[in-house]
């Protein structure tokens, strides 16, 4: 089997943070550091920014606070009897940019995916205070190991697409944007750039 | 005339999918473990190494590689002395249910219009081709959307010549950014007709990674747009890094002398792809 070629995945200067993020923990982010995070947070995805938002829209309270909270983009397989949780790597981002500063506007203080946010959620992200962090794309089956209970808050019917709230341990991300504005993938492409 | 019954088929399929989705193929892996062992960039290298971790992890426990199991994309090669008993779309399209039920994978298959998930993840998108012989041979390609959404096709025209493909090609890919899970394999299409030139470049994603083309002068520009992708620093993920694509392959058709149709079908590092000969 040509699978266990080389180490098992390592990263040095890993900076662990818990979750909900303290003030200071949000602060201390900054774009390019490889985070490993650890505590609660809740997922959503389409269907869910969808139905919050039109629950916005009616004047209704929604089925969770997120003041405070992390939420990550994820639609995550069916979990094997037994199992957790199947995988569970991020989805992109931008199709939820339509609705993330409106729950910005409501505490949310980071939001979790893969790729680059519009120049709107950039904004609302700086103008409350917010970050945003990359998980690693395509690496479901790791990232559903650092994911140790999943439980169904709202949505059953959206399936994958449901809202969930995880406990995650050393759950690995790369911080984009920052409490002072940076954004990372701008950073790599500058810095290409410069080496011209 | 060779008889194939379609339960067979259907069973082929499920199978076809269930390992897709948890068991990379070689040449996927020694695509990335030798972007390993190039990459230059520190935080690149750490995510190309979880990567084969990943896929080690998958299947071994019997995770999805990815979460984003696919639309479950089908290319069938049937010989003309083939004889399929019992329906064959039908068993096709109940190897895929059964293959995302019985493996656990997501079915995030739905309407355009009203987004109703179909709760199995058909319909599969399937292509017949009739070829010489008496073998039928399935190709079985899930396509996850986040490579998918960075797809384009477009009708340029002849004027714009080898230097307006690459340079549509190489903008269309670094447009893309980190969407759709670099590094990635970018499939061209050039040539044809307007859905020639798409299928041509989903096809291109079906041979072996690196693998150049037959064609001398596509190879050198399938090269020289790797290279030049590359050169842009984008890297995995869009975290820096010379390895923004794993590898360019075209597919070339003659086409219409007032037209050159250029189709880009990207795909991501969670390149999954499985084929049976029965």
């Amino acid at each position: 089997m040509s699978l266990l070629r080389g180490e098992p995945a390592f990263f040095d200067n890993l900076h662990e943070v818990l979750l909900p993020f303290s003030n200071e923990a949000l602060a201390s982010l900054a774009a390019g550091q490889l985070v490993s995070l650890s505590g609660t947070l809740y997922t959503g995805r389409d269907q869910t920014h969808r139905r919050l938002c039109a629950l916005l829209d009616e004047g209704k309270e929604l089925p969770v606070n997120l003041a405070g909270q992390l939420l990550y983009y994820v639609g995550p397989s069916p979990a094997r009897p037994g199992r957790v949780i199947g995988a569970a790597g991020p989805t992109t981002s931008y199709r939820m940019d339509s609705y993330t500063p409106r729950l910005l506007e409501l505490g949310l203080v980071a939001t979790m995916g893969k790729g680059a946010r519009s120049a709107e959620v950039r904004q609302a992200m700086i103008r409350h205070g917010a970050v945003y962090l990359a998980a690693i794309g395509g690496a479901g089956a790791f990232l559903s190991k650092c994911i140790k209970k999943s439980e169904l808050v709202a949505f059953a019917d959206a399936g994958p697409e449901a809202l969930f709230r995880f406990e995650v341990e050393n759950f690995p991300a790369v911080v984009i944007n920052d409490l002072a504005g940076r954004d990372y993938y701008e950073l790599v492409a500058a810095a290409s750039h410069c080496e011209k | 005339m060779r008889e194939i019954d379609s339960t067979e088929i259907s069973k082929a399929v499920r199978d076809l999918a269930i390992a897709a989705a948890h068991d990379l193929e070689p040449d996927i892996l020694d695509a990335l473990l030798a972007a390993r062992d190039r990459e230059t960039g520190k935080l690149a290298g750490n995510i190309l190494q979880l990567l084969l971790t990943n896929a080690n992890i998958a299947s071994r426990d019997r995770i999805p590689v990815c979460q984003d199991t696919g639309t479950g994309i089908l290319f069938l090669e049937i010989g003309q002395e083939v004889h399929i008993q019992g329906d064959l779309h039908e068993a096709l399209q109940e190897g895929v249910q059964l293959g995302y039920e019985e493996g656990y994978l997501r079915k995030s298959v739905c309407d355009p219009l009203t987004r109703i998930n179909t709760g199995t993840n058909t319909p599969a998108v399937v292509h017949l081709e009739m070829v010489p012989g008496d073998r039928l041979i399935i190709r079985f390609l899930p396509k996850g959307c986040g490579s998918e959404n960075m797809s384009s096709l477009v009708m340029l025209p002849p004027a714009a010549g080898i230097e307006g493909v690459v340079r549509h090609v190489i903008d269309r890919v670094l447009a893309a950014g980190s969407n759709p899970c670099p590094p990635m394999i970018v499939g061209v299409g050039l040539g044809g007709s307007f859905e020639k030139a798409a299928l041509l470049a989903k096809k291109a994603l079906l041979r072996p990674v690196g693998e150049k083309s037959e064609r001398a002068d596509v190879a050198e520009l399938e090269e020289r747009m790797l290279r030049e992708i590359n050169a842009q620093g984008q890297g995995v993920h869009g975290f820096g890094g010379i390895t923004t694509a794993l590898a360019v392959h075209m597919e070339t058709f003659p086409c219409h002398i007032a037209s050159l149709p250029v189709a880009i079908n990207i795909q991501c590092h969670a390149h999954r792809h499985k084929e049976i000969v029965i």
